[in-house]
């Protein structure tokens, strides 16, 4: 039992420099598919015939094949046929941002099409291209109502995070593993890695609830 | 009235939804500082048509032009500009939700008509104080009533100087007795000499203040003239039927 402890206790600061991997894993991955998913729910509602299309063909694609799959697809196929040399770290979070891309454009495209038709209708009016008028009045609108459906997917990309260990980055779940197979201590070191996941995971949507309560129009009651 | 120039002229507007016609070959036009009234049946055209002459509902058939000018709407610079001096009231406000009163009447000063900050805010306020809004510039649309949304929404187009406003039924959505700071606005526009297309139900206020009424019913216009003609003496069997209802309905004054 102390050994166990003196185990944990020394590999903690390794656990924690792992932890901020994890975090760097998911804030770009996060970052990466609210770009790219505002873009796709963007044109997914307001684009012509093929645009559509094409991005129900990105949709169906992201969602539709494993993690791990795609993990390797790009990291040992697609990137190294193309001669382009990314870091294990960077494909993981381009693999992690473009599904999580996928998913976001979904909760993005549900908050635009929930708005009243009349707002577009009204910055049109006022003499606003389709394009100042989605920036300006829609996206402000649509992006505080996704908070909630954001905060869900945070936490499920927070978990996937713990795959990109398959390409050998050093996240977490990484090193929990190495020094368990180590020092053969499993059961200190995945109960430390969970309980750190169940913390980020309380800490970011606790976080996006207090921007959900700041970003709230004020008059609308709950 | 004769020597006033035309501001707005619409031509054979047509529109279809599929396989029903809703508008069809509306012509119709203004002079300068003349108040025109749509009035019939609700899902007979006046919305459609006054939709369709800023083309946030593309017509399938028609022109239009503004000061002599024809707006082609496939051009699109040509098409936000015409639309800047085109005010338009739609019935259920439309207000941006996530701006103050004040954020709502400044945004397209400052991203369309490229004003500075300042001068914006300054002409925003002005029109919120015309309305009688001044100490409700910081609220948002979810804490105003109907009729001070309304007139947020009048301040707004008011501040882009449109040539011509269109006014969809703008009292249609109100409590009877907000109708009436409504509609005091819009009577202070006419004196000062706007030019405007409204459709209402508010037969009354029609009748006393418009230069003509248009009866338009499925898509068609069927009868234009005078409010006095067309209250009591319409030519046409069915404005005369409507007419007599609605008076019946909403009474003679307001």
């Amino acid at each position: 039992m102390i050994e166990s402890l003196t185990v944990l206790y020394g590999a903690l600061p390794y656990l924690f420099r792992g932890t901020l991997v994890t975090i760097a894993l998911v804030a770009g991955a996060m970052g990466l598919g609210l770009v790219v998913g505002v873009n796709l729910a963007v044109g997914q509602v307001y684009g012509n015939r093929w645009l559509r299309k094409a991005i129900g063909i990105y949709i169906w694609f992201f969602r539709g094949v494993p993690l791990l799959v795609l993990l390797f697809l790009f990291y040992f196929g697609l990137f190294s046929l193309l001669g382009i040399n990314l870091s294990a770290f960077t494909v993981a979070i381009i693999v992690l941002g473009l599904i999580t891309a996928a998913y976001q454009s979904q909760i993005f495209r549900g908050a635009i099409l929930s708005l009243p038709e009349g707002q577009l209708k009204a910055a049109r009016a006022l003499g606003m291209s389709d394009r100042k008028a989605i920036v300006l009045i829609i996206l402000p609108q649509a992006l505080r109502l996704s908070i909630p459906g954001w905060s869900n997917e945070y936490s499920i990309v927070l978990k996937d995070s713990a795959v990109a260990y398959a390409l050998g980055v050093m996240e977490m779940m990484a090193r929990a593993h190495f020094v368990a197979s180590r020092t053969y201590e499993h059961l200190p070191l995945y109960f430390s890695a969970g309980l750190i996941f169940l913390i980020l995971t309380y800490l970011g949507t606790k976080g996006l609830r207090v921007l959900e309560e700041k970003v709230r129009i004020p008059g609308y009651s709950r | 009235m004769a020597h006033r120039k035309t501001i707005l002229r619409i031509e054979d507007m047509t529109k279809r939804y599929g396989s029903k016609t809703v508008l069809k070959n509306a012509s119709l036009s203004l002079k300068e500082g003349e108040l025109k009234i749509l009035i019939g049946p609700s899902g007979g055209g006046k919305s459609t048509l006054l939709q369709c002459v800023n083309f946030l509902v593309k017509p399938d058939k028609g022109r239009i032009w503004l000061d002599g000018e024809e707006i082609i709407h496939s051009r699109k610079k040509e098409l936000y500009a015409y639309r800047q001096k085109v005010g338009m009231i739609f019935q259920d406000f439309n207000l941006f939700d996530h701006l103050t009163a004040l954020q709502n009447v400044q945004i397209a000063l400052v991203k369309v008509k490229k004003k500075t900050k300042e001068q914006a805010r300054t002409r925003a306020i002005n029109e919120l104080e015309r309305v009688g809004l001044g100490d409700h510039i910081k609220k948002y649309p979810a804490q105003l009533s109907g009729g001070q949304k309304q007139r947020v929404s009048i301040a707004r187009a008011l501040a882009m100087d449109p040539k011509v406003m269109l006014l969809d039924e703008p009292t249609s959505a109100l409590d009877p007795e907000l109708i009436s700071e409504v509609l005091d606005v819009i009577i202070n526009l006419r004196l000062h000499g706007m030019t405007m297309i409204m459709s209402t139900h508010q037969i009354g206020f029609a009748s006393e203040l418009a230069d003509e009424l248009v009866f338009l019913e499925d898509g068609n216009i069927l009868e234009t003239g005078p409010p006095k003609k067309m209250l009591s003496d319409a030519d046409c069997e069915r404005t005369r039927e409507f007419c007599s209802k609605i008076t019946e309905l909403y009474g003679n004054s307001f």
